[in-house]
C-alpha cells in the first residue's frame, strides 16, 4: 500500500535540481548552493571557533539568531552564516547531524496541487506522513497542517417530513432535516471511525491552500510570512513577531500557531531540512503547509503527494503543460475551495 | 534650561507627595501588579500556552481590551473637540486632563497588545530602519503608526501646556493650537483603523462591514465620555480642583446621544444578519443565542444590551442626567456595557465558528485575567499620577518660584 514509486515530478525536465543533472544555465545558482553546503560542512567546528566570548556555543547562537534581518534581505554571505547556525545548534540540540537547505526557487517553477475528492478515503495518512515530514510539535501539542473534513452524505426521507425547517412546513434542508450535506460548514476533523471509508460520508483535506493573493501575506505586519517566486507561502520563523494576523487573515484555517515551546523529540527529528520549510520552529510563531520545500525544490513529492494509498494527491509545476496537475486541470472536473475570498488558491480540488 | 529641571523636579515631588486615600489607592493597585508579575513571567517563560487561546480562537481576552482601550484614548477628544472647535468654557479649562487620560489609555493599549504578542522579544521587528515595516499593506503597521503618534502628540500637547502654566507664560498658539486640531483628527485616525484592523479580513464575516469604524467611533464616544465624568466626579469630592457643572453635562449629553447611535447600529446589523441568516451570520448568532448548547457568550451579550439600553433611556431623562450623584453610576454601567459589546462581543465570536465552520469555545485562563487586571492597575496608576500632577498645575500648587 505504501508502495509509492510514482514517477518524481521533475524526471522529464531538463533543469532537474539534482546535482547531477544540472543544467547549463541554472550552474551560477547551484554554485552557491555548493558553496553552502560547504560551509554547512564545516560549520559545526568553524563557525564555533570564531566565536570566542563565552564557551556556550548554543546561547551564542541564540544570541545571533536573535539579531539576524529578515531572511529574504539577508545578503548570500549573511543567508548562509544564518543556515551554518542553525545547523550546528540544531545537531547539537536533536545529537544527529542535521542540514539546514537554503535552495531557491527554481526559475520556471509555479507548484500546485490536485486533489481528488472522489478518491479521498479519509485515512489521514496524509496528516501524519506531513507531521513526521516537517517537524511538527507532538504530543499533547500536537500540530498538524492537514485536517480532512468528514461530510456526511445525508439522505432524504419521509418519516423525517415533521422534522424538517420551518418546523410547520416540513421542508427538508440539504439532506437530512437539520443536517445538511455538502456544505464545507458542516463538515468536521475530529472523526474516529472504525474503518475508513465510512459508509455514508465523503472526505475533504484541507491544507494551506499556497493561494496567488495570500490575504495572509497581506495582513503580516513586519512581511515576515510572504511568496515565494515558485508560488509557496513561507514563513520566517526568525522574524515572525507572533501577532497571529495572519491566522485571522487565512480563510481555509491552515496556519497554526506554537502556543509553547514545541515538543519533538530527538528520535523523530527530520534531520533533512530546509529553511524555509520544516526546520524546527520555536515558541510564539506561526507556521503552516509549504508544498514540502525542502522535497519539492530537489524535484521530489511532497509527503503527503507520496504516501497517500489511493493516489488522490498530485502535485507539479503549473509552468509545464506535460506535469500532472496541468493534466488534471486540462481533464478533469476542477473547483478551488472558498473561490469567492478572491485569493487565488494554487490547490485545487477534483473529480473523475 | 534651569525652568525644565524645576519643572521636572516640582511636578515628581508633587506627583509623589500624597495623603493616605492617595497611597492606600496606589498600593490597592499595586496588589494587581503583583498578580500581573506572576502573568506575565509565566507567559513569558512559557509561552502563550498558559492562555486560553487556542488555534481555532486565536483573539481573545487581550485583544478585547486593546480594542476597547483605543476607544478610550480616542474618547478623550470628546473633551478637546468641544473645548477648541466650539469654544466651550468650561471644557476648555480641563483640556489637559483628556490629554492625560488618552496617554493612560494609551499605555494600557500597549501593555495589551505586549501581552498578544507571541515574540514580544522581536517587537524591534517592526522599528523603521533596522527591522521592516509592511507599509502601508498591513493595517497593523498603519494601528501602530496612528497609536504612537497620538501618544506623541498628547503627551507634547498635554506638557507643554503644563510647562506653561508651571512657567506662568502664555502658550505659543502658532504651536500648541496646530498640536490640538491635529490631535482632534487623530483621535479618530486610531479608532477607525482599529477597525480597520478586523473589518478587512473576509475570513472573519462577522467582522467584514463598512459599519465597524462608524460603530467603534460611536461607542467610543459613549465610553471615553462616560469614564471621564467618573474620573471628574472623583476629581471634584477628592481634591480642591473644582469642574464646572457644565462640562459634565455636555459629556454626558455626548454618550447619551452616542450610546443612541450605536444601539441602533447594533440593530441595524442584527436585523440585516438575522432576516435571512447565512453561514456568515452564524458568530452573531452564537453570541446571542449560542450555537447547540455552546453559549459561553450568550450572558455577556444580554448583560451588555440591558446596561446599553437602560443607560440610554436613563440618560434620555434630563432630571437624571443633571443629577450628579446618579451620572457616575449610570456613566460606570455604560462603560461596563461597551466594554463587553466592544471586547468579549466583538473580538471572540469573530473566530467563532472558524472559517471551516468549527464552533470552539473559548475562556480566559487565570494567567490571562490577572495579566489583563494588572494592565488595567498600571493605567490606573499611570492616570492617577497624571491626574494629581496636571490638577496641581491647574490649582497653582506647582508653579515656577523665580528667585
Amino acid at each position: 500500500m505504501t508502495d509509492h514509486k510514482l514517477p518524481i515530478v521533475y524526471d522529464n525536465e531538463k533543469a532537474a535540481p539534482d546535482d547531477d543533472k544540472a543544467a547549463p544555465d541554472s550552474m551560477s545558482r547551484r554554485g552557491f548552493v555548493k558553496k553552502v553546503g560547504d560551509v554547512s560542512a564545516t560549520s559545526l567546528l568553524g563557525t564555533a571557533a570564531l566565536m570566542t566570548n563565552t564557551d556556550d556555543a548554543e546561547a551564542n547562537t541564540e544570541w545571533a539568531e536573535w539579531f539576524q534581518g529578515n531572511y529574504r534581505l539577508m545578503s548570500q554571505e549573511e543567508k548562509a552564516a544564518a543556515v551554518a547556525r542553525l545547523e550546528r545548534r540544531y545537531s547539537a540540540e536533536y545529537d544527529k547531524k542535521v542540514t539546514v537547505d537554503s535552495t531557491p526557487a527554481e526559475k520556471g517553477v509555479l507548484f500546485g496541487y490536485a486533489l481528488n475528492i472522489q478518491k479521498c478515503i479519509g485515512c489521514r495518512r496524509c496528516a501524519k506522513a506531513c507531521v513526521e515530514e516537517n517537524n511538527q510539535s507532538r504530543g499533547d501539542q500536537e500540530i498538524e497542517w492537514i485536517r480532512v473534513l468528514k461530510m456526511e452524505k445525508g439522505d432524504f426521507d419521509a418519516s423525517k417530513m415533521p422534522d424538517g425547517y420551518p418546523d410547520s412546513y416540513g421542508i427538508q434542508v440539504g439532506g437530512n432535516a437539520y443536517s445538511a450535506s455538502g456544505v464545507v460548514l458542516e463538515g468536521e476533523h475530529y472523526y474516529e471511525p472504525e474503518k475508513v471509508p465510512e459508509e455514508d460520508a465523503f472526505y475533504m483535506p484541507i491544507q494551506c491552500m499556497q493561494c496567488e493573493k495570500p490575504p495572509c501575506v497581506k495582513v503580516c505586519p513586519v512581511r515576515t510570512t510572504y511568496r515565494e517566486p515558485d508560488g509557496i507561502v513561507v514563513v520566517d520563523y526568525n522574524w515572525c513577531i507572533g501577532c497571529r494576523m495572519c491566522i485571522g487573515a487565512c480563510p481555509y484555517w491552515a496556519r497554526r500557531f506554537n502556543w509553547g515551546e514545541p515538543k519533538l523529540p530527538k528520535k523523530d527529528m527530520n534531520p533533512k531540512t530546509h529553511y524555509l520549510g520544516n526546520r524546527p520552529r520555536m515558541k510564539g510563531v506561526v507556521e503552516k503547509c509549504t508544498f514540502c520545500v525542502q522535497r519539492t525544490r530537489k524535484g521530489r513529492y511532497p509527503a503527503c503527494v507520496e504516501v497517500c494509498p489511493v493516489g488522490a494527491r498530485k502535485f507539479g509545476n503549473l509552468l509545464d503543460p506535460d506535469s500532472e496537475v496541468r493534466r488534471v486541470l486540462a481533464t478533469k472536473k476542477v473547483f478551488r475551495l472558498k473561490a469567492e475570498a478572491n485569493t487565488y488558491p494554487k490547490f485545487f480540488y477534483y473529480m473523475d | 534650561m534651569k525652568k525644565l529641571i524645576s519643572f521636572v523636579v516640582d511636578y515628581w515631588v508633587y506627583v509623589l507627595k500624597g495623603g493616605l486615600k492617595f497611597y492606600a489607592w496606589l498600593g490597592f493597585l499595586c496588589i494587581f501588579v503583583i498578580g500581573w508579575t506572576y502573568g506575565n513571567f509565566m507567559q513569558l517563560s512559557e509561552g502563550m500556552i498558559v492562555t486560553g487561546l487556542t488555534d481555532q480562537v486565536s483573539w481573545g481576552l487581550y485583544l478585547a481590551n486593546f480594542v476597547f482601550l483605543v476607544g478610550v484614548a480616542a474618547g478623550a477628544v470628546t473633551i478637546v473637540f468641544p473645548a477648541y472647535v466650539y469654544k466651550h468654557e468650561a471644557l476648555h479649562e480641563v483640556t489637559v486632563l483628556g490629554e492625560m487620560l488618552a496617554i493612560a489609555a494609551v499605555v494600557m493599549c500597549m501593555l495589551f497588545v505586549l501581552n498578544h504578542m507571541g515574540r514580544p522579544d522581536r517587537l524591534w521587528h517592526m522599528l523603521p530602519l533596522i527591522g521592516i515595516y509592511n507599509f502601508p499593506g498591513s493595517m497593523l503597521a498603519w494601528d501602530v503608526i496612528v497609536l504612537c503618534g497620538y501618544l506623541v502628540l498628547n503627551i507634547v500637547g498635554g506638557f507643554y501646556y503644563l510647562y506653561k502654566k508651571y512657567a506662568q507664560e502664555p502658550v505659543n498658539k502658532s504651536f500648541y493650537l496646530p498640536v490640538i486640531y491635529i490631535a482632534i483628527v487623530w483621535a479618530l485616525s486610531i479608532h477607525t483603523v482599529t477597525a480597520f484592523l478586523i473589518n478587512t479580513m473576509p475570513a472573519r464575516p462577522m467582522w467584514h462591514h463598512g459599519m465597524m469604524p462608524i460603530r467603534f467611533i460611536t461607542t467610543a464616544f459613549a465610553a471615553g465620555p462616560a469614564l471621564i465624568i467618573i474620573v471628574f466626579t472623583i476629581v471634584r469630592n477628592n481634591t480642591k480642583f473644582w469642574i464646572e457643572d457644565k462640562a459634565i453635562d455636555l459629556l454626558s449629553q455626548i454618550v447619551v446621544w452616542c450610546l443612541g447611535i450605536a444601539l441602533f447600529l447594533t440593530m441595524s446589523e442584527i436585523v440585516t444578519e438575522f432576516y435571512h441568516p447565512t453561514e456568515h451570520s452564524l458568530g452573531l448568532q452564537y453570541l446571542i443565542f449560542g450555537h447547540n448548547g455552546l453559549s459561553a457568550l450568550v450572558p455577556w451579550f444580554w448583560f451588555s444590551i440591558i446596561a446599553l439600553v437602560s443607560s440610554f433611556i436613563l440618560l434620555l431623562i434630563p432630571s437624571i442626567r443633571k443629577d450628579h450623584k446618579k451620572l457616575p453610576y449610570i456613566c460606570a454601567l455604560t462603560f461596563a456595557g461597551i466594554w463587553v459589546e466592544k471586547g468579549m462581543g466583538l473580538i471572540i465570536p469573530g473566530s467563532i465558528p472558524t472559517p471551516i465552520g468549527e464552533f470552539t469555545q473559548y475562556t480566559p485562563s487565570l494567567i490571562e485575567i490577572l495579566n489583563s487586571l494588572g494592565n488595567w492597575a498600571i493605567g490606573f496608576i499611570v492616570l492617577t499620577l497624571l491626574l494629581k500632577g496636571a490638577i496641581g498645575i491647574l490649582l497653582g500648587e506647582v508653579k515656577y518660584a523665580n528667585e
